[in-house]
């Protein structure tokens, strides 16, 4: 039924795909409302969230069950009208312990929430280490330092690191058992002279992923269906994709779990059931409708400290849709519209967190139906085909929000980042942290001159970026180090060839507070205010400066030079298990937290005031307009920052034009124009802005209400107070 | 050689997508005669200030959009952009080189020698007609409208097409309530009492080169600039008019573009 090819050998989804699909040109008419069944599950979902909600964010929590893949009875929703089923626990949104990554962690929460640990637990814990507990065996005084002050903040060294994406689709393709015999065959190759420690590591991480097969079999078969052979229709297809992705969730809780690039892997097996007549538009829809409702109410257990960092109770089940195949032909399928239209069936929503991958040669159907879905739901966001299909080629996802990797053949060590306008305020006071006066840094005699003189300032600038760029790594190579070793992702690596890609992604915040920063100190006169302990504290700024965020080259040149040379400085240093270093500038919600630990800034920003999100530039201070402002972050170069550069825009749907059909055609033509320019991500909420203050003192006539901030989406109503006034803050474009 | 006509430029607003078709650049001129009570942007009034700049530096800077408007294009807007009508017209040209469609925002109120020209090189005119009152409008803002409508007259003998924009300012250019000053029970009511409005937008529906026409509800965001500015804002207390009131308009103006046909 399906042409084959070197897929029908070997692992090779992309060769199925490329060989199986079918593009489809068309418009939006074709596809099909919400069944009875599917709204009947949806109101059950939602009258669940909302007592989630009264009950401070977290419905149930298992704290007696360390969640496995297999730990956890089949649980169900209404089993006879779920098409998909599988939860991670036996009921919906009871969340698991998953103490692998942190025991500590575990205990945080279950305290949050006045648990108690169970004494079993407890007791395993007395002598199996955790990801945390190794990380903090290996760190150095100096690293403990920089992670306390915030130069190194959200790393993954208490919680699973996460960005990892499975290639779910392997299973519904081959079945679990060719999976098992292609890896056994693999295990059988690593058998070189030397049992070196690469080796050694190599096979038994085989071994591992061989064990989590067999336990997915297993679980898989508690809800009675046999994974071991390859999917026989479209039902099949999601429900063995689904179920592997499940695997995942019950025994991982990483920051990002990200679902890859399914959709029009997906569409193949539906085409087929619309050829021979054995399921309508509407079947099709209410499987990939149920399937869609699943991913929504994945769970973790985290602990305030982390919902501070990032607010909403993100997963990043980020699907990648669209896009342009190496042979030309664009990749957008039915599917594409049905995942998108779930948006429209049963609300609009965070998670998952479907990305659309932009070229201007995408169909202008979908360019424009892409249009309204933003326009009706700010729930879904947009990166460069064009920039991506050059590095990665037609087979990769996004995980996270920026990140993009070829799914199955590469892999990323999540890295958090670091706070570049601390490190600037670092070279100003000879190392020491403006709010603690603790030396961090080198000891280095601080700047004295009265004004700031630009020459100087950089070149501290760039020593700091030396020494930070060192320690960042050097940082990341012990957190990657242990966590390989006691919580390694077995099943996600199950799905992944043998031979990985890796990179270490690292990241950098404060971007436009450095950038406006230099630009004060080269075009106006700064002058730092000092404390009695010799700190600069503050700063008093004389005359006008170009500010990043307004298409001037004199400071955006600025900006890109300051990504430029700390890539370079990251590119300088040995990565564990030979990792390539990256970056991104990405903040997620953690902008405001990155804020508060800082101290004023010379672009005039006092301390504690939040940062802006990922690459965008400072509330406010773009004044001429929203495509200047798009200009200056698309000068970035996505060649020193190849793992994601993200920029977040909100619009009043009556500047974006009168009519909707207007508004598709300027918002489409908008990201044609970002896009070309060389942007690589965008954020699009088409929002009013009485409408989220309306929803910070109602929250309850708002259940569904979605934004965008940097790379991911939230429901409003669950972000913390501050995180909302920043929100709000930030410039709504409107020309009055 | 025309390339180095300066112009005084108040502000540019890179993503316009209420300013004509599709996505466009608008420069706002420094400097307005009119004193229209509405307002909203009082700080363009003077006719000095603005940064000064030559239409080759004011083309360059609009080409680092081609990508985002190559579909839509340029608004010249003000202030009274026609005040400054060589630059104008010579950054209508200088545009209309490189290909790009041109859009003039302007009250008419300079309609003749080079701002007509100008006006009439223009791809097309958003003309404001203040209000379907003679008289009314030159209580409102300093000027009458028998400028406006003869630029009407001009673009409509050339064949070139015109969007019209008319402020609905409660009270003043619009009625939305009753003579007992509480709101209208029906629309037929409303109707009957806005007869000026209605005349004049089937006045406006009698040329054939008006494509649209935008009715906007007037608003007050622009009042703290008028407290910046140390100037008197005399619409402090009229309010912005109802919902109900602004779809009543809109839907009067449909019918009277579907009778046209």
């Amino acid at each position: 039924m399906f042409v084959p090819g070197k897929w029908s050998e070997d692992i090779c989804v992309r060769d199925f795909i490329n060989k199986n699909y079918t593009p489809y040109d068309g418009d939006e008419s074709f596809l099909a409302g919400p069944t009875q069944a599917t709204t009947d599950l949806w109101n059950q979902i939602l009258e669940l969230r909302k007592k989630e909600k009264e009950n401070g964010g977290v419905l149930d929590i298992d704290e007696h069950t360390i969640s496995t893949i297999t730990s956890h009875a089949p649980g169900y929703i209404d089993k006879d009208k779920e098409k998909i089923v599988g939860l991670q626990t036996d009921a919906p949104l009871k969340r698991a312990i998953m103490p692998f990554g942190g025991i500590r962690m575990v205990r945080s929460s279950l305290d949050a929430y006045a648990r108690e640990m169970d004494p079993e637990v407890e007791r395993v814990f007395q002598y199996r280490k955790t990801h945390n507990d190794g990380v903090f065996d290996a760190y150095t005084p100096e690293m403990q330092r920089a992670r306390h002050c915030g130069i190194l903040t959200g790393l993954p060294d208490a919680y699973g690191r996460g960005r990892i994406i499975g290639d779910y689709r392997r299973i519904p393709l081959y079945g679990t058992a060719f999976l098992i015999a292609q890896k056994r065959k693999a295990k059988d190759q690593v058998l070189p002279d030397v049992m070196d420690v690469e080796t050694i590591q190599q096979r038994e991480e085989i071994s591992e992923q061989v064990k989590s097969l067999y336990e997915l079999t297993k679980m898989a078969q508690s809800y009675g269906f046999d994974i071991s052979r390859a999917a026989r229709n479209f039902t099949e297809a999601v429900q063995w994709l689904y179920f592997g992705y499940l695997g995942v969730v019950k025994e991982q809780n990483g920051a990002a779990m990200s679902l890859g690039r399914v959709s029009t892997f997906l569409d193949i097996y539906a085409e087929e059931e619309l050829k021979n007549g054995t399921m309508t538009e509407s079947e099709i829809q209410e499987v990939v409708d149920h399937f869609i409702m699943k991913l929504r109410i994945v769970r973790f257990l985290r602990t305030p400290a982390y919902d501070e960092l990032f607010s909403g109770d993100p997963t990043w089940i980020t699907e990648s849709i669209g896009g342009i195949g190496l042979d030309g032909r664009h990749m957008v399928t039915k599917m594409s519209y049905r995942f998108l239209h779930t948006l429209e069936n049963i609300g609009s929503a965070p998670e998952p967190n479907m990305t659309i991958l932009w070229s201007p040669n995408l169909p202008e159907n979908f360019k424009k139906y892409c249009a309204k879905i933003s326009i009706n739901t700010s729930s879904i966001q947009y990166e460069s085909d064009e920039l991506m299909r050059e590095k990665f080629g037609d087979d990769y996802a996004i995980a996270c929000c920026v990140s993009a990797m070829r799914v199955g053949k590469q892999m990323q060590f999540f890295g958090a980042r670091a706070n570049l306008a601390k490190a600037l305020l670092y070279s100003i006071n000879g190392g020491r942290d403006e709010k603690t006066g603790d030396q961090v840094g080198p000891v280095r005699n601080p700047i004295t001159s009265e004004y700031l003189d630009y020459d100087e300032v950089m070149a501290r600038f760039d020593e700091t970026c030396a020494w930070l760029s060192k320690l960042y790594i050097n940082t990341l190579n012990v957190i990657h180090y242990m966590h390989d070793k006691y919580c390694y992702e077995r099943l996600e690596m199950a799905l992944h060839d043998e031979k990985i890609d890796r990179t270490m992604a690292c990241g950098l915040s404060g971007l436009s507070v450095i950038a406006d920063s230099l630009s004060a100190i080269k075009y106006a006169k700064v002058k730092p205010i000092r404390n009695e302990m010799g700190l600069a504290v503050d700063f008093e700024i004389t005359g006008d400066y170009p500010q990043y965020g307004n298409d001037n080259p004199k400071v955006d040149r600025i900006a890109a030079e300051v990504v430029r040379k700390f890539m370079k400085h990251l590119s300088k240093h040995k990565c564990y298990r030979n990792a390539r270093p990256t970056q991104s500038i990405l903040t997620i919600t953690s902008n405001v937290v990155y804020g508060k630990k800082t101290g004023s800034t010379p672009d005039g920003r006092k301390a504690g005031e939040p940062f802006a999100p990922g690459a965008n530039p400072m509330h406010g201070r773009d004044r001429s307009g929203a495509v200047a402002s798009m200009r200056s972050v698309a000068n970035l170069q996505y060649d020193y920052s190849e793992d994601g550069i993200s920029y977040t825009f909100s619009i009043l749907p009556s500047t974006l034009g009168k009519s909707l059909e207007e508004q598709q055609v300027n918002l489409y033509n908008l990201l044609d124009g970002y896009f070309t320019d060389g942007g690589h991500h965008i954020n699009v909420n088409v929002i009013l802005r009485k409408t989220l203050l309306d929803a910070m003192d109602h929250p309850e006539k708002y259940p569904q209400l979605t934004i965008r901030v940097s790379g991911y989406a939230v429901n409003f109503t669950t972000l913390t107070h501050e995180q909302q006034l920043e929100v709000i803050r930030r410039t709504v474009h409107s020309k009055m | 050689m025309t390339k180095t006509v300066k112009g005084h430029v108040h502000s540019i607003e890179t993503l316009g997508a209420v300013d004509g078709p599709g996505l466009r650049f608008v420069v706002f001129l420094q400097g307005c005669p009119l004193r229209c009570k509405f307002c909203h942007n009082p700080d363009t009034w003077p006719f000095e200030g603005g940064e000064e700049v030559t239409v080759e530096e004011q083309v360059k800077q609009i080409l680092r959009y081609r990508s985002y408007i190559k579909s839509g294009g340029v608004t010249i807007s003000g202030g009274e952009p026609l005040r400054q009508a060589e630059f104008v017209l010579a950054l209508v040209r200088a545009l209309h080189e490189e290909g790009l469609h041109v859009a003039i925002d302007t009250s008419g109120v300079y309609c003749e020698g080079v701002a007509l020209q100008a006006a009439m090189e223009a791809d097309l005119l958003l003309l404001d007609i203040k209000s379907f009152d003679r008289e009314r409008a030159e209580r409102l803002t300093g000027f009458t409208t028998d400028h406006a409508w003869k630029l009407l007259g001009d673009r409509e003998a050339a064949g070139k097409p015109v969007w019209i924009r008319h402020v609905m300012v409660p009270g003043l250019t619009l009625v939305d309530k009753d003579s007992e000053g509480s709101a209208f029970g029906t629309e037929e009511e409303w109707r009957e009492a806005n007869g000026e409005l209605l005349a004049g937008l089937r006045k406006l529906s009698g040329f054939a080169c008006v494509e649209r026409v935008d009715l906007l509800p007037f608003h007050k965001m622009g009042e703290y600039k008028y407290e910046e500015a140390h100037l008197p804002y005399e619409l402090g207390a009229t309010e912005e008019p109802d919902e109900q009131v602004v779809a009543w308009a809109e839907k009067a103006l449909g019918e009277i573009w579907e009778e046209r046909g």
